[in-house]
Order: C-alpha cells, then structure tokens, then sequence
C-alpha cells in the first residue's frame, strides 16, 4: 500500500466545535511516509484548510520498509521557497507523531505570507523544526558510523550482515551511504522496523528483522577490539566526553564496547605506574653504526639511481616503463630532451623515434659521435593519453617536470659532463627551474651549473614544421650543434 | 585472525596512539565504483570513541616501532624497552580492508618508526597504500606519516596514493629539538612541510592528484618550556605561509619507559583544551595571532576562561554588541556566540528584530553571551560588563579534568 493517504470527508460528526469547520482527518503510513504527506499537504492547503483543522494520525498498515515509493499525486504541487522540501523529506523520518502537524503549520504559514520563514531560526516553530533535523542527521551519522557488519560463516561468496536500532525512521535515508561504501559487497542491514539489502547490484527493502537473524561473531571482532583497547590513552581518561559522542545505547551492537568498564577500572594504575617508575636505563647497545649508516641513503652511483627509477612508479599518467639515460660516465656533452615518446617506451631506450633519428642525424652532419654522448630526458616516463589505437604525447606539466628534477641533478653529477644541451623548452625548465622561451635564449647558457650549458630547439619542433621551412630550421639546428660539438671540444681539453 | 598478527597490531596501535590526529576529512568526495571497496564524505566519520573521549576514525598503527632516532618525547625511541614489532606491508593492507569492510573505519593512517634509513621507510609506507589503492580497488581515506628526511620524489610518489600527508613539528622551537630529539633538525622539517606545501598548491592548478586533503601537523605541548602565545604564532606561520589545514596540539603524555631527561606528569589537558580553542579563534574567528596573544597573561591562557571571554574581559569598551545591528566581525567576537550562532543571528535579522527569548534559541551558551550583548528588549543593566566580577561569574567551576 504505497504512499497510502486516507483523507475522511469532512463529516459533520467530526466537527467538534473548533474554528469554522469540521475537523479534517488524515492517516499516513507508519514510517516516513513522506508521498503521503505531500498529497495531504497539497490537498488541504489547496482547500484552505488551516491547520488547526486537521487531526493527522498514522495508520497500522506497514508496507513501506522505510524507503519512500514514488506515489504520483492528482493534486498541483504547491510552490514553496527553497530548502523546506528538503526539511519536510528529514522531518518526516522523525519518531516525534507530532511531525506531519508541525510541518503543515510550516507550509501553511509560509503559504499565508511569510516566504521568508525558514530563514528566521529563532522562531519558535522553526526552531523546533531544526532541531528535529538535526536529531535525524545525528541519527544518520551514528548509524553510518557505529553499525557493524559480520561476515557470514561459510564457504562461497563473503556475505556481511548487521543489525542496528536506529532512534528515527531512517533506514532508507541511511542506505545509499552503505551503497557506496560498500558497492563491491553483498550486505544486509537488519533494523527493528525494515530491512535492506545490497546484493551487488541491486538496493532492495524487506520486512523488519531481528537480532539473532545477525551472526552472533565475526573472527576480526578479537581483533577489533585489540585494536580499541591498545588505542586508549589512559593517562586522558575522559568518560564524559566518550559519552556524549558514543551515548551508551549504542554499545550494545558495537563489540568493542564490552573493553570498556576494564579499560576504566584499570586506567589509575596504569598511569600511576608510568609516572611512579623510574626511568630504566636502555637494554639494548646503542646502534651508533646504524643510525650514522640512516643518513648515508642517496644512491652512490648511476647504477644505483637508475635502479631506483626503474623502480618507481611513473609520476605522470600513462608510461609503461621507465626510460633511462645512455652513453658512457664522463662523456664530455649531454643532451637532455623533453621526455620519451611512444618508440621509447616501447623499447625502453632515449631517441629511438622520428625525432631521435633526426637528432642522430644532425649530430653525425656536426661531426658528434652519438655513442660518446650521454643522452637523457628531463621526464622519465612518456605522458601519453589513449585515442583509440593511438597513444597521443601529452606535454609534462611544470609541476610534473619538477618532479623529474631530482633525478635528472643526480644523473647529471654522476655522469659529470663538461657541456649540457638543453633540447627544447621543458629541458630548459627542468636544468634552470625557469620557464625560457628558446626563441631568445638559443645558444650558449648559464645554467648556473658545474657544467656549461647550450640551448637549442627539440629535433621533434623539425618534425612538426611546414615542409617549406624544414630545410632552414634543420640547417639552423646542425650549426648549433656544430657550436655544441667545438664548445665540447675546447671545454674537454 | 591469527595471534601473532593481533600481537602484532596491539604494539603498534599502542605505539602510534600518541598521535593526536584523527580525522578523515578533506578529501574530495569519492563512491565505491562496481566491485570497489570504500568512500569518503567530506567531513570524516567517528567509528567510535575510546575511554579517553577521543574518536577512532582510522585504523592508526605504525609499520614498524623499531626506530634509529632517539626522541626523547616518544614511547618509540631506540633507548626505550617497549616491545618491538613490524608489519609486513601484506599485513597492514589484510588489517586494512578487513576491518573496513565491518565498518569499524574510515581508513588508515599510517607512520612508522625510521629502519635502515628514511628513504627505506618511507618506501614501505608508500608500498602499503599504493597495494590498498591498486591491488583491491580502495577507495577509503589513507594518511600517510610523510618522512621529512626521506627524498622528494618518494615524498611525490606517496601524494599520488594519500589523501593527507602529515609531518609532525613535534616542537616548535630549535633548542627543544636539539635537546629532545637530536636526530632531528627543525630545518629538515620546516622544509620538508614547505615542499609538500608548493607540490599540493602545484597540483590543485594542474588538477592533477597530490596529497587532497591537504597537510597537517602535531606539536607536542607541555615537554618543554615554549608559551601558548609562542604555539598560537607557530600555529598562525604553518597556517598563513605553509597552508596547513590543521595543527594539532598533543599535551604531553606520560609514556611506558618513559625517558630520564623528561619528567612524567599528567598530560596539561586542559591548557591542550585552550590551545584549540586559540587556534579555532585564528581559523574561524578572525581574531589575528595578536589579538590570541592579547587574551594571555604572560604568554599563557588562562586555564578557568575560554581565550575568547579572556579577549572581551580586556576589551570592555567594545560591548555591549547590538545583535540586531552590529556586523559579523564583531559579533562574532561575543563570547558564547559560536560561527553558526552569528550566522543565524545575521540570517534573522534581516525578517524580524531580535529579543533575548530568541537569541536563546539560537545558541547554548547564553549565560556567557549575556553581559555582551543588547537586544531589542535587553540591555545588560547597570554596565554588566563593568562588573568586577564579571570573570568570576563567568569562570568554568573548577572540576576534575584527569584522574589525578
């Protein structure tokens, strides 16, 4: 019988003297019948019935289970400011019998010229009416907080029940909370009033249920309550505080309730012990090579810092591994790109792609032997974001680069290079910390570094230009890297 | 579960309880997605509360209690004789999911005494939340412990995993850190809170995820000699130029073990008390550190009167506030008038004018409101808050607040 609303026909019976009318008698549904109420609402306030008129009471019939049905009413919506729906759906959960009277002199009164009423908390109705929803979002925040679940013994799938007394009609209120707390589970919460259940998929509402449908343990209970009694400071015994957070109605469906009256009677001594005892010298030797050992934990060689790259996890999306540096310790250039692209992660090796093969190239027309230089990337790992088949280059943010710093300062101190090519604008940020537009800073650098440094375009910038200025661009890259090639020569010698 | 693992879990809760923080709020809202386990609302939810009135929020266990410092404060320096224990990182994850699974948590918060050196714990930690967010589709709330010691990049790494990174202050001076804690260093640690600071600042404006929930941090109060107003500027510096979403003051507690150079004595919890209320006053209130400062004698809080009565008890010239007319500023100044009160006094106004019969309604704490403020039927007679023993009359009745 959902959203059930049995509104008597004025009756002359029922008029019982008050005002100018008849008594007007409403029945709603035991619970929240939050359907049942609007329609009254709406009916009586569309006849001008005042509220000292109407004579509201809940009816026997359950059917309901605490989730309010979508009952569709005839009657036109009455149109109130906003935020009292979302009172009247709360205190409607109220136990108080008194709810549905209190709400309608709300609507009534708002209906009859005060529009602005839910805004002045000091009246008397309103203040009462707040009270009520704040009594219901305690209620809510207890219920998600101090219900327990245990899991059902036996074999096949993990099954947890749990059996709560909530104060106000708030089991399907309280639910969603548990649905997505707990999407990935099959749950039962049990209340005196109604039952609801998550098989996974599906929220469904069922009659009421009873403590002993519960299971009477659950084997992390021990545990649990380990946990809540090691937890416990007892040199801060405050049981008035614990009481007004955790009132004592509760404790009966919380298991680890049942340390308390021990934790209590013990928490004196306990604290009196720790103050009376005199401190006792160390048993133990005092672990002076391990502690002087703790702050020597920077890697101590290239090797040991690539380990732990390769072992981290990447500090950008995508990335299916890491991309190292490669040539020889004590090469007298380094280049330094922007980060490895979809051929390099693929292969795990720095300029394997396009733009690695058009830097080989020009370096070869500049007289550089790739294999006597050490190439690198500021950002270790290819930022990449999947379209389809395709694997598109996402930029590094300046936060990421910067997060690539660290590694990219110790590579460079290892492999201790006179001179340092900055490939490209995030090479620049990543060696300087600056943002420097290459345009204007092309060519010999400051890094402000042990080493020398040299500021040129990323071979990928070629790719991407109009056929018609490629030629140019490329010629213009390999005589900066001729310069490159004779600083690195005077630098070496 | 098996008894070595509750042997294990009873060490490390113990040794991890002296940690004052426990919320699990400020991460961005989060569901369960299909076959997921977790969420989060926001504010953080209290699972339960122990004897001690404080909540347990959490699952808040060290990794290990074995530890190479020698803090002279804590239960876990390596010259103490507690027991020692370590987790696998398999264990805290089994520990994790299952007990969130009963709903007895929000999450986990995990530290860890410093082995081998702080890259390697802070590995271990990282480890843990990266198997609960990968290996079982976690979305519950993780705090990590962050190492200030350990290398930046695994401080980054554990911000993609964690929604709060915290580095304890311990002690707000350089002389208390190198007499208490002398493997410390206060520039280590300031600037350790200072990266964690720039990188969550850094990703917000790239929407990328570092650390949401912000950083927070603990200062010990009461193991050494620094003043409240000292803590409250502290507080206002982590606060103003660090970001800090939280300070968390822990009165110092005596330990099992407890070391030769620091005396044990009841934990000063009601000077903790005022500190909060010091600090709720900078974060709510709009009082400035100067203005805390100025509801002290001597530097300290006064113990039997909130540091906001103490305020308008120096400033007397300032009240009686009209609630009907004055701004938000200063009534929120009034001592007993919480945020939420001057809002509604504000949210009223506009439709009616306010007596004392609804100003009652509109908070509990009208007896010490009263002296300071007028309604449209009440004017505190006679300059109420001329009175001499205005102090006395408002004072909190001495009461028990510890066993002792």
């Amino acid at each position: 019988m959902a959203g059930a609303h049995r509104s008597a026909p004025p009756s002359p019976a029922e008029g019982t003297g008050f005002g100018r009318g008849a008594l007007e008698a409403v029945d709603l549904s035991p619970g929240a019948d939050l359907e049942g109420f609007r329609a009254a609402a709406r009916r009586l306030a569309g006849r001008g019935i005042p509220p000292e008129r109407v004579l509201w009471s809940i009816g026997e019939a359950s059917g309901l289970f605490g989730a309010p049905p979508p009952a569709p009413s005839e009657e036109a919506p009455l149109s109130l400011p906003r935020g009292v729906g979302e009172m009247v759906a709360r205190v409607v959960l109220h136990r108080d019998p008194e709810r549905y009277a209190l709400l309608y002199d709300l609507i009534w009164r708002i209906q009859r010229g005060e529009r602005r009423l839910l805004e002045i908390s000091s009246d008397p109705l309103v203040h009462r009416l707040e009270r009520m929803r704040k009594a219901i979002a305690r209620d809510l925040h207890k219920m998600h907080a101090f219900l327990r679940f245990r899991r059902v013994e036996g074999d096949g799938p993990e099954r947890f029940v749990a059996w709560f007394e909530p104060d106000h009609h708030i089991l399907g209120a309280a639910a969603p909370f548990f649905v997505d707390r707990f999407r990935g589970l099959d749950w039962t919460i049990l209340t005196p009033e109604a039952s609801a259940r998550w098989d996974g998929d599906v929220l469904a509402f069922g009659p009421p249920g009873r403590r002993e449908d519960a299971p009477a343990q659950d084997g992390f209970e021990a545990g649990w309550r380990d946990y809540y009694e090691s937890t416990f400071n007892p040199a801060r015994t405050n049981l008035a505080a614990m009481r007004a957070e955790m009132p004592k109605k509760y404790w009966r469906n919380m298991p680890e309730t049942a340390a308390i009256p021990g934790l209590v009677r013990q928490a004196a001594a306990r604290t009196g012990a720790m103050i009376e005892r005199t401190p006792q010298m160390p048993v133990k030797r005092n672990p002076a090579r391990a502690v002087a050992a703790m702050a020597d934990q920077a890697p101590d060689s290239l090797e040991a810092l690539n380990a732990l790259i390769r072992r981290s996890e990447p500090l950008v999306p995508g990335a299916t591994q890491a991309v190292l540096g490669e040539g020889p310790l004590g090469a007298s250039i380094a280049f330094v790109g922007e980060q490895p692209g979809d051929q390099e992660d693929r292969q795990g090796r720095p300029f394997v792609g396009p733009a690695g093969q058009l830097l080989s190239r020009a370096m070869a027309e500049a007289g550089i032997a790739r294999g006597e230089a050490y190439l690198t990337n500021a950002v270790k790992h290819f930022k990449f974001e999947e379209r389809g088949k395709r694997r598109i280059h996402q930029k590094p943010t300046a936060g990421e680069v910067s997060h690539y710093r660290w590694w990219l300062d110790r590579e460079l101190d290892f492999v201790a290079p006179k001179l340092v090519v900055a490939l490209g604008a995030t090479a620049v940020l990543a060696l300087t910390g600056k943002q420097i537009p290459i345009t204007r800073a092309r060519g010999p650098a400051d890094f402000e570094k042990p080493y020398a440094g040299f500021i040129t375009v990323h071979p990928s910038y070629l790719l991407r230009l109009p056929d018609e200025a490629k030629a140019e661009a490329y010629a213009a890259f390999v005589a900066d890297l001729r310069r490159v090639h004779d600083l690195g020569r005077s630098l070496a010698a | 579960m098996d008894e070595m693992l509750a042997k294990k879990l009873r060490i490390l809760a113990d040794a991890a309880k002296y940690d004052a923080s426990c919320s699990s709020s400020g991460a961005p809202k989060r569901t369960a997605g299909k076959g997921e386990l977790g969420s989060t609302t926001g504010a953080g939810i209290c699972h339960a509360y122990t004897p001690d009135g404080r909540c347990i929020s959490l699952l808040k266990i060290l990794l290990t209690n074995y530890c190479l410092f020698d803090c002279a404060y804590c239960v876990n320096r390596r010259s103490s004789n507690v027991q020692r224990a370590k987790f696998s990182v398999e264990e805290v994850v089994t520990l994790t999911v299952e007990f969130y699974k009963r709903n007895y948590i929000e999450g986990l918060f995990l530290s860890s005494g410093i082995i081998k050196s702080p890259d390697h714990t802070m590995e271990l930690l990282t480890r843990v939340a990266k198997s609960l967010r990968r290996d079982h589709g976690f979305r519950g709330y993780i705090h990590l412990k962050s190492i200030p010691e350990a290398s930046p990049w695994l401080i980054e790494e554990a911000g993609l995993y964690a929604d709060r990174l915290s580095i304890n202050v311990e002690l707000p001076t350089e002389a208390s850190l190198e007499r208490l804690a002398p493997e410390k260093d206060g520039a280590v640690i300031q600037n350790a809170i200072a990266q964690i600071g720039e990188r969550i600042a850094e990703a917000k404006s790239e929407k990328r995820r570092f650390s949401p929930a912000g950083q927070s941090t603990q200062v010990i109060v009461g193991a050494d000699a620094t003043t409240d107003e000292a803590l409250i500027r502290k507080s206002a510096l982590l606060y103003g130029s660090y970001n800090l979403k939280r300070v968390y003051y822990s009165a110092f507690s005596p330990i099992p073990d407890g070391s030769t150079i620091l005396p044990l004595t009841a934990p000063p919890l009601q000077r903790e008390h005022r500190l909060y209320q010091g600090d709720w006053l900078l974060r709510y209130y709009a009082f400035t550190p100067d203005d805390v400062a100025d509801a002290t004698e001597d530097g300290m809080l006064s113990l039997d009167i909130d540091p906001k009565l103490a305020w308008a008890l120096k400033h007397r010239a300032r009240f009686p506030v009209d609630v009907n007319a004055a701004d938000r500023e200063m009534l929120l100044r009034v001592p007993g008038l919480g945020a939420r009160a001057v809002d509604k006094i504000i949210r009223a106004r506009r439709h009616t004018r306010l007596r004392l019969d609804d100003v009652a309604r509109l908070t509990s704490a009208l007896k010490r409101a009263r002296p300071f403020l007028i309604a449209a039927d009440y004017h505190p007679a006679g300059g109420l808050t001329d009175r001499l023993d205005l102090r006395a009359r408002l004072a909190d009745p001495p009461k028990q607040l510890s066993l002792f």
